[in-house]
């Protein structure tokens, strides 16, 4: 099963989607937080999931849809 | 000798074994390379260090790799100049420009990637690669071609021909890949997971990045060891300014100078600044941007280190500042025109910073700075072709006089 790291940032105090509960309910990804750091609402999370690739595709697509941000979990590796 | 005692999760303080390794398994956290600072302040001295090689080696106790004289490309040690029309034009007393745009293949990632490169050759690794819009594909080229390496450089399909010719040149094996920056990134950590090479800013990162802390050093020893009150740097990952920093304290923990007061001061553009814009906002978390800047060296908008770059100005008491990017090539052409120095983006972009961070009175007159220019204008001439504005004139002594004479009414 293909596993993905990413790093979900949440800047928006609105987004009230329990977002990590429903990705593993509605697309069958098992997620794993690996380190977090959120203070009323505002914050990251480092998460590993594992899963189909479409399923991951899929949840992830949702998890930017309302408005959490996605990135690999760590950092860009293009540099200057 | 080196004088490594680990790798070490910056978040979790797990120890890891001196290998091939930069994430933390356990929670995804950077690793960095841990130094037995005592044996290092034994081993020291400031004449050690002065009858060192005219490179970065000469601080080889305080790097993670021996010095190999046969591998050596001569990265550091470049001029510390003080500066004095720019100081002049900015109202500083004592201003320095640390002068890195003409480290062997034109920029600072000549340090780091020499430093990556002799720890891979120790580590078992004959190729070494790395993703780039520029600065880091010529470094690695040139740094492998130097120490005998295989070399896969991976650059974004839309790079400017003139940008590529610099790493070309070296004859690594290049490879254009087509798609957005974001699958650039993708696809380059998913062939640095798959093949046995030396990805320079992925799995020998911790090696690499400690190449920076040259940058710290040898401006404490050019300054005649002694820490600037400011210095004020460009960041793109924000690994660079980090490691300024943490190279000054290590010099402080082992004495070679006495206490370390430095302010840091990181400096971005506003197409790509989100470590600047979490510091405007006063918060610890980066919100990663997709980057559009004419600083393209600097474009990072998901920052490995943005969080550590923050620690780093809170710690130092330092700040981080914005150039707009019509200011960036204005911050070229003053450099240029006061002090004869020609530099790229971030230099424009440093340049800029250290003039706002002046305006705003966070530098003071009296207060002694640091500047780091850390890539040359050669390789990106695009930013300022409106310079080339010759006066055209008939092969006759006359036209010269009348052009002149225009020219002087003007
Ligand atoms: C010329 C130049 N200056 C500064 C930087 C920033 O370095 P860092 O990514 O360590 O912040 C880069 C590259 O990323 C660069 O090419
Ligand atoms: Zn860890």
């Amino acid at each position: 099963m293909p596993i993905e790291k990413v790093r979900l940032t949440f800047l928006d105090r609105l987004i009230k989607e329990p977002v990590i509960y429903r990705v593993g309910r509605d697309f069958k990804v098992e997620t794993n937080i690996r380190r977090a750091d959120i203070q009323e609402g505002i914050g990251w999370v480092i998460l590993e999931l594992e899963g189909e690739q479409k399923s991951i595709d899929d949840a992830l697509e949702w998890v930017r849809s309302v408005g959490v941000r996605v990135d690999p979990a760590v950092g860009d590796v293009v540099e200057g | 000798m080196s004088h490594v005692l680990s790798l070490r999760c910056k978040e979790c303080s797990r120890e890891y074994p001196v290998e091939a390794l930069n994430v933390c398994d356990f929670c995804f956290g950077p690793l960095e390379v841990v130094y037995d600072l005592q044996a290092i302040a034994k081993s020291t001295s400031r004449e050690k260090i002065a009858s060192g090689p005219n490179s970065l080696w000469r601080y080889a106790d305080f790097l993670p790799a021996e010095y190999n004289p046969a591998i050596d490309i001569n990265a550091g040690f470049t001029p510390l100049i003080r500066s004095r029309g720019l100081a002049e034009r900015l109202g500083l007393d004592e201003l320095w420009i640390k002068n890195d745009s003409v480290n062997p293949s034109y920029s600072f990632k000549d340090r780091v990637v020499a430093v990556a490169a002799a720890k891979a050759l120790e580590l078992g690794f004959d190729t070494i690669a790395c993703a780039s819009t520029g600065n880091l594909a010529c470094a690695v080229a040139a740094v492998a071609a130097r120490s005998g390496m295989k070399s896969y450089v991976f650059i974004p399909s839309n790079l400017e021909a003139g940008k590529i010719l610099g790493a070309a040149i070296y004859n690594p094996t290049m490879v254009a890949i087509d798609g957005s920056y974001d699958d650039v990134n993708r696809l380059c950590s998913e062939i640095a997971d798959s093949y046995p090479w030396a990805f320079v800013n992925i799995n020998v990162r911790p090696f690499y990045a400690d190449g920076s802390k040259t940058l710290g050093y040898e401006v404490a020893e050019q300054l005649g060891w002694r820490a600037p009150d400011h210095a004020v740097a460009p960041s793109a990952s924000g690994a660079m300014f980090t490691k300024i920093y943490q190279g000054l304290k290590e010099f402080e923990a082992t004495g070679l100078i006495s206490h370390v007061h430095t302010k840091m001061h990181s400096a971005q553009a506003r197409g790509c600044s989100p470590i600047a814009s979490a510091y405007e906002e006063g918060r610890f978390v980066i919100r990663p941007v997709k980057p559009s800047s004419l600083a393209t060296s600097l474009a990072i908008g998901n920052p490995a280190d943005g969080y550590y770059a923050l620690k780093v100005i809170e710690a130092s008491g330092g700040s981080a500042v914005i150039a707009e990017e019509n200011e960036i090539a204005d911050g070229v052409k003053l450099l240029a025109e006061t002090e004869g120095i020609f530099t790229e983006g971030a230099g424009g972009v440093a340049i800029t910073g250290l003039k706002h961070l002046v305006e705003t009175g966070k530098i003071k007159r009296d207060e002694s700075v640091v500047v780091y220019i850390t890539g040359n204008g050669l390789k990106t001439t695009e930013l300022v072709a409106d310079v080339v504005n010759p006066v055209l004139i008939e092969p006759n002594v006359e036209a010269f006089e009348a052009a002149m004479a225009a020219r002087a009414a003007k």
